[in-house]
């Protein structure tokens, strides 16, 4: 087992909306990720997996409030620090943040290697201009990136190349965590593919030790990280490996939303698509109970109203791996529900 | 819809300057019914009446007087002769008058003026004194004649037949009425004006007048902005090209410039409230066709458009269901924008002499023209300019606020 | 797929040019294209391919600049607002984003009516209106009393797309044309919404031109598939010929480049 990079546990944060009504947008969000291991977070619109990320660099500004939870970054906790304090010790060399829009972020009339000097300056103001150079230049040639972009203007380069000059920049630290919102969707599919394999090469080669990767797109997580982690409704329902996720989902929601994927293989076409009836619950008023309760087809009346506790059970495929759902029937009956179907 | 008016009113901006602005219209509505009398009324003889309660002085003669034992001289004194008065006194006494300094006390008055009644005299030899300073102190001197004496004041009448002069009553330096026997009383809040009208009544009519004057500008300036930026934005190539090139015409050349041009050549007979503020409205559009135009042009690839096209639906009915509602809360904002630099715009031109030519209505640019020409800030009457010009700044703040609030909820970049 | 249905809609030598002199842009090149009815029909390409404004040209919103669209045999004549409406019967769209495809200010409810008058039943009794409103509702899972007096955006994305396809329902035009009707929707309302799809293509023989960046999603709802690159058609046929085995090198990369599951994902062909 690993050392632990980063530990959330029971972090919970809203937002405050302009009529002074509460939104719980991330409520109770425990999880642990080991050096060089990677974990996506899957889950529909809405759900909070974006306001994870943003609650997970511990940079608050409202309307998004911090409640409770501590944030434990390689043993420090980085939780109720002040927002001055956290851009400049932890944003960058502990963490780092990609948006989905980061390419838009460059300034237009700056060059890039500007931008890095203005990121190393912040934690390191005595470093030359000409070893920020050479720093850049050869991250930029590890991570396939030409060295002539480092003088030009963000206008000058493509979309695709923007991001991966972005994310390029947000890691020159090394920072021991990278938080990537959706960092691909706005994309076509080749600088997708780019920007996956930059990602995959920052974790091979130790310049980020460790990953969380947002998105809604199952397929792109099933071939990026090593965890999966599904949000519904602000909590997490279920977690476990990539492929124990995608292949023997236990909670009904997770089964719902892998069985929503489409890719253009062989076979595909004559899979049936698990369609979830209904709406995700409003999270101004949370539900008691289980919070799939009224879309799940497996539901009980014990469902509404008992709050449901995460459970562990160990991984068929790891050993000593212990997955996590979040569901009042048992693995035998989950198993046995799904094949009877 | 709802949501939106809930908040409408929960942002402070809009709420502070929604009160300020409801309140001026609510007393601009409300005073005339209370107060019956003609705004422009001329009631006093002469201009620049100080604020306070006039009495009649007959009534107060002839009222019941009343003796009370106080102290009358000193009041009337420190009244006739400010501190400025004595210490001239005592320069001139030390200076010409041959008197020790040690021996003058400026803080007694009346010995002051004692030793001035027997030092003074105007013919004395003054060296080294403006000839400015020494009429003022020959009228300090006239003014000071008498001071001193408490005899009683005979108050005589003619008799009808003879012609005579008969004493009808005497009245004792203690002597006093009580203002409420006073049957003949007027209160000027803020005084009156060169025209010697009560300037209070004048401006709530005035800032009504304003206001109609902002309204109308308000008015025909939105709806031409409103129309041309449709127009233009929904059907767009060359229909939009000429608009557009119109619009920047009229942005290009500065409007107050064509409002002044305009105005004169209107003529000074013909420019009433009404014309006036239609011309401020006809120089104004261009920044709300700008605006209602790029609103249009986003809004006409909007999906919801196509869909109204493919069900059939007539451009009318597209731009006014479809359209419409969507720039609404622009228009209003521009609308609240307009009305207040109408109000302005009115003053500026009034300023000039180019404003309504009217002796039936005040306007708050008339008012100001007013006072500016017969030198009011030069003379000290601060109460025909400064009330004006605070409820010209309080009206035109609370617009901007209102504007300001309703932009922070409608415009989402601006939300905190 | 056979080829001895009718022809439903089809293009020759279809072209649209934006701008003139040197600010020319050419965003759909000189397409041919036939779609026969009954049929869904997907076409596939990026962002900037040209596909949307394809779309608009066939739903008749903005001019083709060059080239002939056939519909039903005949070529289509949108000259006036008169025959404009009159093509609108036969082809209607859903769009991409259901918040901005609806009016915030119209209730659901004058959303659906408006369909019925358009299919001439202005006079009908209100009786017959509500049910037929009804059922429009219930072909796509919603219940009609729960959504009378309320407004589209009090819907999530999902219930708003199917109540596009109520609407669709109403109409019953001959194509239906859906512009990437499930990429702003959840994972889990995509699944209802392309089985609604079919649902219209099997209940009402409906033509449905099916425009998609995913080339995933055409290959599981499609009859046949065009690929559309930089405002050409590269490669068109049966849906499982040309997802299975691409002919074009277009096709071949962006099927390379999309995230697989059964199959491992080559990263090392960028």
């Amino acid at each position: 087992m690993g050392k632990v990079m980063l530990e959330v546990k029971n972090l919970k944060t809203k937002y405050v909306t302009r009529l002074r009504e509460d939104v719980f947008a991330v409520d109770g969000v425990s999880l642990k990720i080991e050096e060089g291991k990677s974990l996506g977070v899957a889950g529909e619109s809405g759900c909070g997996k974006s306001t994870l990320a943003l609650s997970l660099m511990g940079y608050y500004f409202a309307p998004l409030h911090y409640i409770s939870g501590d944030i434990i970054v390689d043993g420090n906790n980085i939780s109720g620090m002040k927002p001055d304090d956290v851009r400049r010790k932890v944003l960058g060399t502990e963490i780092a943040y990609i948006p989905q829009a980061a390419m838009n972020a460059l300034n237009p009339t700056q060059k890039i290697i500007r931008f890095i000097e203005d990121v190393i300056h912040v934690h390191d103001p005595k470093m030359s201009k000409k070893d920020i150079y050479d720093l850049a230049k050869e991250r930029f040639a590890i991570l396939g990136l030409p060295e002539e972009v480092l003088q030009k203007h963000a206008v000058e380069l493509s979309g695709g190349m923007k991001q991966r000059t972005v994310i390029a920049i947000s890691t020159i630290l090394s920072p021991k965590v990278l938080i990537a919102d959706e960092p691909s969707s706005a994309l076509d599919v080749t600088s997708q593919k780019m920007v996956i394999k930059m990602m995959r090469d920052l974790m091979d080669k130790g310049f980020i030790r460790s990953m969380i990767f947002i998105t809604h797109e199952l397929p792109l997580l099933y071939n990026v990280t090593d965890d999966i982690m599904v949000m519904y409704a602000g909590q997490i329902v279920e977690r476990g490996t990539a492929k124990e996720m995608v292949f023997d989902p236990l909670h009904p929601y997770t089964k719902g939303l892998m069985g929503s994927i489409i890719v253009p293989e062989e076979g595909v076409r004559e899979n049936k698509l698990i369609a979830i009836p209904g709406t995700p619950p409003n999270l101004k008023h949370p539900p008691k109970g289980c919070r799939f309760a009224d879309r799940c087809k497996y539901a009980t009346p014990t469902c509404m109203s008992m709050e449901v506790p995460n459970l562990e059970v160990p991984s068929k495929e790891n050993d000593g791996y212990n997955r996590e759902y979040r569901c009042l029937m048992s693995v035998r009956k989950i198993r046995e529900v799904y094949e009877n179907e | 819809m709802k949501n939106t008016l809930r908040q409408v009113f929960h942002s402070p901006k809009f709420v502070i300057g929604f009160s300020i602005f409801a309140i001026i219209l609510l007393t601009v509505i409300i005073y005339p019914l209370v107060v019956i009398a003609d705004p422009l009324e001329m009631v006093g003889n002469g201009n620049f009446f100080k604020p306070g309660t006039y009495v009649s002085v007959k009534d107060a003669v002839e009222g019941t007087h009343y003796t009370l034992n106080i102290d009358v001289q000193s009041g009337s004194l420190d009244n006739k002769i400010s501190a400025d008065d004595k210490a001239d006194m005592k320069d001139w006494l030390v200076k010409y008058g041959g008197v020790a300094e040690a021996d003058v006390d400026i803080n007694d008055t009346e010995g002051l003026i004692e030793l001035w009644g027997t030092h003074y005299d105007p013919d004395a030899e003054q060296k080294g004194i403006l000839a400015s300073k020494k009429k003022y102190y020959v009228r300090l001197n006239n003014n000071l004649k008498g001071i001193l004496e408490d005899s009683d004041l005979i108050i005589a009448k003619e008799n009808s037949e003879t012609g005579e002069l008969e004493q009808a009553n005497t009245i004792a330096s203690k002597e006093f009425v009580n203002t409420k026997d006073v049957a003949n009383r007027k209160t000027f809040i803020l005084g009156t004006d060169n025209f010697g009208r009560d300037v209070l009544t004048e401006l709530l009519d005035a800032t009504k007048t304003s206001l109609r004057v902002g309204l109308i500008a308000g008015v025909v300036a939105t709806l031409i902005g409103l129309f041309l930026g449709l127009l233009s934005g929904y059907l767009g190539g060359m229909v939009d090209n000429i608009i557009t090139f119109v619009t920047n015409l009229f942005t290009v050349i500065p409007s107050f410039i064509l409002l002044i041009l305009i105005s004169y050549s209107v003529g000074q007979a013909a420019r009433g409230v009404n014309l006036v503020a239609t011309i401020i409205g006809l120089t104004s559009w261009t920044w709300t066709t700008r605006s209602v135009r790029s609103q249009v042009i986003s809004l006409r690839n909007r999906d919801h458009v196509n869909l109204s096209k493919l069900s059939g639906h007539s451009m009318m009915r597209i731009v006014l269901t479809d359209i419409l509602p969507y720039i609404a809360s622009y228009v209003v904002m521009a609308f609240i924008l307009q009305i207040s630099s109408g109000i302005l715009a009115e003053a500026q031109l009034s300023m000039l002499g180019l404003g309504p030519s009217t002796s039936t209505t005040a306007t708050l640019g008339l008012m100001m023209n007013w006072a500016n020409l017969y030198a009011a800030p030069l003379n000290g009457s601060w109460w025909a300019y400064f009330p004006v010009v605070i409820m010209i700044a309080l009206i035109s703040f609370s617009l901007n606020l209102m504007n300001t609030g309703l932009d922070q909820i409608f415009n989402p970049q601006l939300r905190d | 797929m056979s080829d001895n249905r009718a022809s439903c809609l089809k293009g020759k030598g279809v072209t649209k040019i934006f701008g003139f002199g040197d600010k020319k842009t050419v965003a759909v090149n000189n397409v041919d294209f036939d779609f026969r009815e009954g049929e869904i029909v997907s076409i596939v390409g990026e962002s900037g391919s040209g596909k949307t404004t394809l779309s608009k040209m066939l739903l008749g919103l903005i001019s083709v600049t060059e080239g002939e669209v056939l519909f039903q045999g005949q070529p289509r004549d949108i000259s006036t607002g008169q025959k404009r409406r009159e093509y609108w019967k036969g082809i209607q769209a859903i769009f991409q984003d259901p918040f901005s495809s609806y009016n915030m200010f119209n209730k659901i409810d004058s959303v659906l009516l408006d369909c019925i008058n358009m299919r001439g039943g202005k006079s009908l009794p209100y009786e017959k209106k509500f049910e037929m409103m009804r059922e429009a509702c219930s072909f796509v899972n919603l219940e009609f009393k729960e959504l009378t007096n309320k407004y589209p955006f009090e819907l999530s994305g999902g219930q708003m797309q199917r109540l596009m396809i109520a609407r669709i329902f109403l109409l019953k035009p001959k194509i239906l044309l859906a512009d990437e009707p499930t990429s702003m929707i959840d994972a889990c309302s995509r699944a209802t919404i392309l089985d609604m799809l079919l649902k219209l293509r099997d209940e009402i023989n409906m033509t449905i031109i099916f425009i998609t960046h995913d080339i995933g999603l055409a290959y599981y709802i499609s009859d046949s598939v065009y690929i559309m690159e930089h405002g050409k058609f590269v490669e068109h046929g049966k849906a499982e010929e040309v997802i299975l085995h691409p002919k074009a090198a277009y096709t071949q990369r962006l099927i390379n480049d999309v995230p697989k599951i059964y199959e491992e994902w080559d990263l090392s062909t960028v």
